[in-house]
């Protein structure tokens, strides 16, 4: 891209959390290959808020989160340029392995993906990993009430996570993601396979989560995003560039996105003109 | 020609209709087709059970259970024993599962866990694969030719050296054991790794995204994780490994050196039920064809037994890690 076009790309203006941000994310290009996934998107997270990511299919919301933990590394045409820094040290950086970012920075999945081993395993699995040394049973009961799920599995910590029903599977894998508290806990459309009711409960636990940690949403339900979030990001996507490119288009308290936005895109989006 | 009761329903334009009666027709007949053919299979092993068993009775009747704790087979004294076969087709078998097995799981995972490229793993697959189209008897010329006199040297050393281990307790004297058992290993290989590549491959993308999202190393996604998930298909591949090993004829008839004796030691001859069949077979009278009918039935419950064992600890694991019904 030619410093003209660059020039002419909408930003969006630049949010600036009023608390301490514990993620600065900015993300000036997201390839995959050539493919130019994402642009421009700078997206701080917000220390004990909820952070929600909306927009339409393909706008890049979900390589932008993925992005957070270094997920997209499992991707090997993945490549971005920009940086994201976890309090201040830069997760790309040479030395750090990301297998040590994603124990801080947790993740639950759109899909429910639980092991196939037992519920007890499921959850004691990151404990273990990280070789805690307390009180097992104590944690993982702790997290699976968290997760609205220890009264159903109580009596059957042994059966296989899998025997579970889909919205059980994704409780449960909430569960395992919080079992070790990680710091920040990215959230890639954790209800979208979950029917009204798990949604609901989900949606309360992340409301008690953001009491103690910090957590990053993706949503396709921009109910959901006005229920939970406390700042909204609203992606777009830019078919200019002949590939179809991802791009924050603005970033602001939940409330200002959905009631007073800046952008015309925000406006007809938030209206339900497109999705 | 079913009845339809839809046929007044009045739309002007409607192309739908009943199926016509050859419709109906096509369905039996495809039924009927399919169903004979699956009764046909069940009906070949019953006639085969009756017609070996019945051929065994004159031998299952007069040695009756001495025949399976009985050590010699000896048709001039007509003594009748094939413990020595059912521990020797038992040892060979299971020493060719621990090797065949670990490297067949090894390279299912080399080849599925993002090790190389995946086209150099197709390539690599189809080379593993072809081991299994080198017919039986080229294994065998190969185990007398390359494997005994590659080990010798190996076996003399660890049987000074270990001696007092029993499973080097004798000399290799040529055929035994030891060569017959990494044939028979490199035999089932290729069955290992088949199965245990598609078990890796049939693991859904967002369980291996869960592991790493956890924070797992590769190496604790791979034991921790990915080994659990695959773990039925892999005891398949096990399964039928050893349901492979169990009836190999040929090769160990070569290698094993035929002989009748129980012993720990790699080094020493032994022999198998089913090379004792091949090779007793051409010479018998119709006393030993009895016998060897027996010893044929033998065979075949070692290894129905073997593969209901091992179908059931599949379903275990199936119930237990899957949580299906």
């Amino acid at each position: 891209m030619s410093a003209t076009a660059e020039a002419m790309a909408p930003r969006a203006a630049a949010f600036t959390p009023v608390g301490p941000t514990v993620i600065d994310c900015q993300l000036q290009k997201v390839f995959y290959g050539d493919f130019l996934a994402v642009r421009n998107s700078n997206v701080p997270i917000e220390k004990g808020k909820i952070t929600g990511f909306i927009g339409p299919s393909g706008c890049g919301k979900s390589t932008v989160l993925r992005s957070l933990n270094r997920m997209n590394d499992l991707i090997p045409i993945f490549r971005f340029e920009g940086h994201v820094k976890y309090h201040g040290q830069d997760v790309y950086g040479k030395n750090v392995d990301p297998v040590v970012v994603r124990r801080y920075i947790g993740m639950v999945f759109q899909q429910p993906n639980p092991f196939s081993m037992s519920i007890y395993d499921n959850v004691a699995f990151g404990l273990r990993l990280n070789r805690y040394k307390g009180n097992l049973e104590e944690r993982v009961q702790k997290a699976l009430e968290r997760a609205a799920l220890w009264k159903e599995v109580k009596d059957k910590l042994n059966k296989s996570g899998l025997s579970l029903s889909g919205g059980q599977q994704q409780r449960l894998c909430i569960a395992r993601a919080i079992a070790t508290e990680p710091d920040v806990l990215l959230m890639d459309e954790p209800c979208s396979a979950l029917d009204p009711i798990a949604t609901r409960q989900v949606e309360q636990l992340m409301l008690e989560l953001k009491e103690s940690y910090t957590v990053a949403l993706v949503t396709h339900n921009m109910q959901q995003a006005t229920r939970v979030a406390d700042t909204t990001a609203f992606f777009g996507v830019d078919i200019s560039q002949g590939g179809r490119t991802g791009y924050l288009v603005e970033m602001d308290e939940t409330r200002r996105i959905f009631e007073d936005p800046q952008e015309d895109l925000t406006k007809q989006y938030v209206s339900g003109e497109f999705s | 020609m079913a009845l339809n009761p839809f046929e007044h329903a009045d739309s002007a334009s409607s192309v739908s209709g009943p199926p016509s009666g050859s419709d109906y027709l096509a369905d039996s007949v495809f039924r009927i087709i399919a169903l004979s053919c699956a009764a046909l299979i069940i009906l070949l092993i019953l006639f085969i059970l009756w017609e070996i068993g019945g051929l065994a009775l004159p031998a299952m009747a007069q040695h009756g259970l001495s025949f399976v704790s009985g050590t010699t087979w000896n048709v001039g004294t007509q003594e009748f024993g094939v413990l020595p076969e059912i521990w020797g087709t038992l040892y060979s078998s299971f020493l060719a599962l621990i090797l065949g097995g670990t490297f067949g799981v090894a390279i299912a995972i080399f080849l599925t866990q993002d090790f190389i490229h995946a086209r150099l793993a197709a390539v690599f697959r189809t080379i593993v694969e072809l081991l299994a189209a080198i017919p039986s008897v080229v294994y065998g010329l190969w185990g007398i030719y390359v494997v005994i006199p590659m080990l010798r040297p190996v076996a003399e050393w660890l049987h000074s050296e270990l001696g007092f281990i029993p499973i080097f307790g004798t000399e290799l004297s040529g055929p035994g054991m030891a060569p017959a058992a990494l044939v028979l290993a490199i035999m089932i290989l290729p069955t290992v790794a088949a199965i245990t590549v598609d078990a890796f491959r049939r693991i859904p993308y967002k369980v291996k995204e869960a592991a790493y999202g956890m924070g797992t190393t590769r190496w604790e996604a791979i034991l921790k994780v990915m080994l659990p998930t695959a773990s039925s298909g892999i005891l398949a591949a096990l399964v039928l490994g050893f349901g492979r090993a169990l009836g190999e004829t040929m090769a160990l008839a070569m290698l094993i050196g035929n002989s009748n004796q129980i012993n720990l030691s790699l080094f020493a001859p032994a022999n198998t039920l089913a090379s004792l069949l091949a090779s007793s077979f051409p010479e018998a009278g119709q006393i030993e064809v009895q016998a060897l009918m027996y010893a044929a039935v033998v065979l075949l419950l070692i290894t129905l037994v073997v593969n209901v064992v091992g179908l059931g600890i599949q379903q275990y694991t199936v119930r237990k890690f899957e949580g299906k019904a």
